[in-house]
């Protein structure tokens, strides 16, 4: 006769001392675990709500400019800095930890257009209606920054006259040149005073430009006459032309696939297009009820961050059609230029009421050191909520946001009539011979044609 | 199999042949952590979703291949056996016998406590096994710390004391006494007296969902919340009264053996009963559970005592004999059957459920209620004389998780558990036959449109059908051929209709008819106001 009894020795199951860790075992046997789907769903629901609870995204304003904001620039070797430049000629560099000005940069005597610093980090280039581009140098951060009451202020290392005001200015990612945008497309080196090449396309005058993160010759404009044109420096004219409806306001390209580009348009929508393949674009990015006037990447190149002229600031995924997020103020007006930091934590945007506002791009993500446990905890809650997220209770919980009621009631204004729209047509097709009426795919729809 | 290959999927493929029947062994363990079959992916036309499913699907298949492999090899402890050779039998081997070969801390599991003058004695373990609480019916309740074999508190409540149950932790514990239920706390203090129920025969408790259930005296069945003390239900059974009460651990549903014979299965939110199942042809005498939630046994007078599936709510196995009073599972599948002093624990090791063990006490001892220990070899006794508890190997998970169940608990893990037990308590509605269909997919309900096909065949069918039948032949003059061949042909020319025509048809011929009359009974000079319709 052979027995075994199950004995267990409490040596072998608690710890020795005080200062012992807890010995935990594990039996990941289902049959010891009933209904665990349902505690899963319960956690998934708690886990939703406490997110809404602790989503407070809002991190603070950065007071000091004395007119509305213009354009913003990322400092790609400083990641505590960023440069904002004003409708009054004024440029700042703020220090985002203590939410002050570091250093002036006067001298524009009209708008100032457009920022955008080379990629070492040692210089600025601006732009502006006074037909002026300036070069200053980055002042070091050094230790003694920390002296706030002293607001520096430098004078530009070179100022470069042309004959018409300049609207957009953006340097590429390796190299020495940097282009303009004003009545012509102008490519310049830092140290000649004249542009180094030239290109016209029409007579409307480039509103955008964009070097691509990928390849140092290609960039992106777009232009007053609905153009987006894409031009590779060593050739003479554009490479590709796309005709849309109406304007595009801004481009960024995705610094992860660096092929692919999301125009911000006028008509309230955001373009990813493929640079290779214009027929079509990827995809169509719809939530914003007015203008969108600038848009930028996340470093992940999963999301991106756009502003719009509806005062409101949007977060939207790089391949889905709607935003996972909406930030916005009573005192924030209309948004000219966003910015999302290099660390893909925060999202900062300058408006027209002269603030730059600093937002968590997560909006219920704890800040600071976050223990192994907590982490893991979060990691947990985030992973239980994707799987039960298409359920009802989950999904409503999820999903709400507060909107403005401008915002609200324009967005329930166009629902209708796009179903009215939508009706018509399907019935229009319905009682027509098959194939005499074509449904436009949104992709294409806002797309006149492509031109090479 | 010093083979130099480049390639690593053809590195997995090549296995020496002893370890090939290793892969069956964790083939089977894996299919049990993955919980169900793989989804089908076909069906989508949504290619992101399919993309995001599949990876998904694959991470399930790497998770379920690492559990099987971590049981396979990581777990500290093995289940008990009870192995004869030869001629002798398992059912023969008496506890005197089994403790002369275990080892010392195993036979202090084996004792008999007797205390002849409070009653028959009934029996409640909490979850992890660690404490006991024996209430007997002339009022003694005792809650012992099993562990160290320590008495922690005893109360004699001088009522009847029915049944006891402990909350989710060893910290309350429930005791229904002769006109009330109460609550009493781990050093005594009685906390809650809960008169709404009325006399209790059967207190149990839903651990998820922090329900205390009961049935009472009239056969009504109370569902109430412990955490904030609201009664979430009291629903009238309608079937009597009854003292047989178990809860599914595997759904929370509550089942009730009623004395005709039949086993109701209730949950909170609804009045009248999920299942109902004629069991037994007499009264039924006790229920147990299945841990897995697929099998119940059930005993009635009859001296049968009758295993079911409960997935197809079919019988699976009589085992004739003997008249169980009280029924038990074990976390294993070991099944314990009570009667007069004589227990029986029956194994399916075979397949069907056949003798495993049995133990015979003293005469005088009447047994009242039998319940497995969890995650120990041990099966707790109580009986008209106090308590005992016996050996019976192979009946306990050998392998508990700290997180679930920890018989070692300290008082801080103890207070951590029962914060993240209430944050994971279960809404009531949860309660249902088969939990899984929380979060699956709900199969669609629009039925397919039948095809102009189908509706010709079906056409034809009915008036094939309608050509073939036999009129009655009427009586008193009413038999006249040419009505019934008009009759005939209206039968065939309704059968060719569709059937919206014909509803219309039948309303329309009613109403004219109707309309008819009226008009014929009018003086002529208002016939014009005749209904027409």
């Amino acid at each position: 006769m052979r027995i075994k009894t199950i004995s267990r020795s409490v040596d072998e199951f608690t710890r020795e001392r005080s200062q012992d860790l807890q010995r935990v075992f594990h039996n990941f046997d289902p049959s010891l675990r009933p209904m665990e789907k349902a505690v899963e769903y319960q956690r998934a629901l708690t886990a939703a709500k406490l997110e809404k609870i602790f989503a407070r995204p809002f991190v603070g304003a950065m007071d000091g400019h004395r007119d509305g904001i213009s354009c913003m620039a990322k400092n790609p070797n400083y990641l505590k800095g960023i440069f904002s430049a004003s409708m009054d000629g004024d440029i700042r560099l703020w220090d985002i930890a203590t939410r002050r000005t570091v250093c002036q940069f006067p001298g524009h005597q009209g708008a100032v257009r457009g920022l955008t610093v080379s990629t070492d980090g040692n210089v600025l280039v601006s732009c502006g209606t006074d037909c002026n581009v300036r070069l200053w140098s980055v002042p070091r951060p050094s230790l003694e920054d920390s002296d706030l009451s002293s607001e520096k202020s430098t004078e530009p290392s070179a100022v470069y006259t042309c004959k018409n005001a300049l609207l957009a200015v953006d340097h590429q990612f390796e190299g020495d040149l940097f282009a303009t945008a004003g009545a012509q497309l102008d490519i310049w080196n830092h140290n000649r005073s004249q542009p180094v090449q030239s290109f016209t396309s029409g007579s409307h005058s480039v509103i955008s430009v964009r070097f691509n993160p990928g390849e140092p010759d290609i960039l992106a404009t777009s232009s007053g006459d609905n153009h987006i044109s894409i031009y590779d420096i060593r050739m003479s004219s554009a490479a590709r032309k796309i005709l849309m409806r109406t304007k595009t306001n801004s481009i960024a390209w995705n610094p992860m696939e660096p092929m692919n580009f999301t125009a911000a348009n006028e008509d309230g929508n955001c373009y990813s297009f493929d640079g290779r393949k214009n027929e079509e674009a990827k995809c169509v990015h719809k939530d914003h009820v007015s203008a969108v006037m600038d848009i930028d990447f996340s470093p992940t190149g999963r999301e991106f961050v756009t502003g719009s002229y509806d005062r409101s600031v949007r977060i939207f995924p790089y391949n889905g059609g709607h935003s996972r997020e909406i930030y916005h103020t009573k005192r924030m007006q209309r948004v000219f230029c966003v910015k999302y930091s290099s660390d893909a934590t925060y999202v900062i945007s300058g408006s027209d009421d002269t603030n730059l506002r600093l937002w968590k791009a997560k909006a219920s993500e704890q800040l600071g050191v976050i223990l192994p446990r907590e982490q893991k905890k979060h990691e947990y809650n985030e992973a239980v909520k994707n799987r039960y997220k298409h359920l009802p209770e989950i999904k409503r919980i999820v999903r709400h946001r507060h909107l403005p009621k401008p915002i609200y009631k324009a967005k329930a204004e166009s629902r209708a009539m796009n179903d009215a729209k939508r009706r018509k047509d399907e019935r229009r097709k319905a009682h027509s011979a098959p194939g005499t009426v074509v449904t436009e795919s949104h992709r294409t729809r806002r797309i006149i044609k492509e031109v090479e | 199999m010093e083979v130099a290959l480049e390639d690593n999927n053809l590195m997995e493929n090549v296995l020496p042949p002893d370890e090939q029947e290793i892969d069956v062994d964790l083939e089977a363990k894996e299919k049990k952590y993955l919980r169900g079959e793989v989804a089908n992916l076909e069906s989508l036309k949504d290619k992101k979703l399919k993309t995001q499913l599949a990876s998904r699907e694959k991470l399930y298949g790497k998770s379920a291949k690492a559990a099987a492999k971590i049981e396979k090899w990581l777990l500290p402890a093995s289940a008990g056996y009870l192995e004869t050779d030869g001629l002798e039998k398992t059912w023969r081997i008496k506890q005197t016998d089994i403790a002369e070969e275990v080892d010392r801390s195993s036979t202090r599991n084996q004792y008999d406590i007797v205390l002849p003058d409070f009653g028959p004695y009934k029996l409640d373990f909490t979850a992890s096994g660690r404490h006991m609480l024996a209430g007997g019916r002339k009022g003694h309740l005792a809650l012992v710390d099993m562990m160290n074999m320590n008495l922690i508190k005893e109360i004699q409540v001088r009522e009847t004391v029915r049944d006891v149950a402990f909350l989710h932790n060893d910290q309350f514990f429930a005791a229904a006494q002769k006109k009330y239920s109460y609550i009493y706390a781990r050093d005594g203090t009685e906390l809650h007296c809960l008169k709404e129920r009325g006399p209790v025969a059967r207190l149990r408790f839903l651990k998820n969902h922090f329900l205390l259930a009961s049935v009472n005296k009239i056969g009504q069945l109370h569902y109430q919340d412990v955490t904030y003390g609201d009664m979430v239900a009291s629903i009238r059974t309608g079937k009597g009264r009854t003292d047989v009460m178990e809860v599914n651990p595997y759904n929370g549903v509550v089942a009730l053996g009623h004395s005709g014979g039949t086993v109701t299965m209730w949950k909170p939110t609804s009045q009248a009963p999920l299942v109902q199942m004629q069991c037994h042809p007499g009264p039924v005498s006790s229920v147990a559970f299945h841990p897995n939630g697929h099998l119940m046994a059930t005993s009635g007078k009859e001296r049968k005592v009758k295993i079911w599936d409960l997935r197809k709510f079919e019988e699976v196995q009589t085992i004739h004999g003997f008249h169980a009073k009280t029924l038990s599972f074990s976390q294993k599948g070991l099944l314990a059957a009570g009667t007069g002093s004589f227990v029986q624990v029956l194994g399916d090791s075979s397949g069907d459920y056949s003798r495993y063990m049995s133990h015979r006490m003293e005469k005088g001892y009447q047994v009242e209620k039998v319940m497995f220990r969890p995650y120990e070899d041990v099966l707790g006794i109580g009986h008209s004389m106090g308590w005992s508890s016996i050996l019976i190997p192979g009946s306990g998970e050998p392998n508990f998780d700290s997180w679930v169940a920890n018989p070692f608990e300290t008082s801080k893990q103890r207070r951590e558990k029962e914060v993240h037990l209430l944050l994971d308590k279960l809404p009531p509605e949860t309660i249902m036959l088969d939990p899984s269909k929380i979060g699956a997919m709900r199969p669609s309900r629009r039925k397919e449109k039948p095809t102009r096909g189908e509706i010709e065949a079906e056409k034809e069918v009915a008036i094939e059908a309608a050509k073939g039948v036999e009129l009655k032949k009427k009586t008193k003059g009413r038999n006249k051929p040419s009505k019934r061949t008009k009759k005939k042909k209206e039968m065939v020319e309704n059968a060719k209709k569709t059937f919206p025509e014909q509803e219309h048809s039948n309303i329309a011929g009613k109403k004219r008819r109707i309309g008819e009359d009226a008009a014929a009974e009018l003086p002529s000079s208002l016939k014009r106001f005749a209904r027409k319709n």
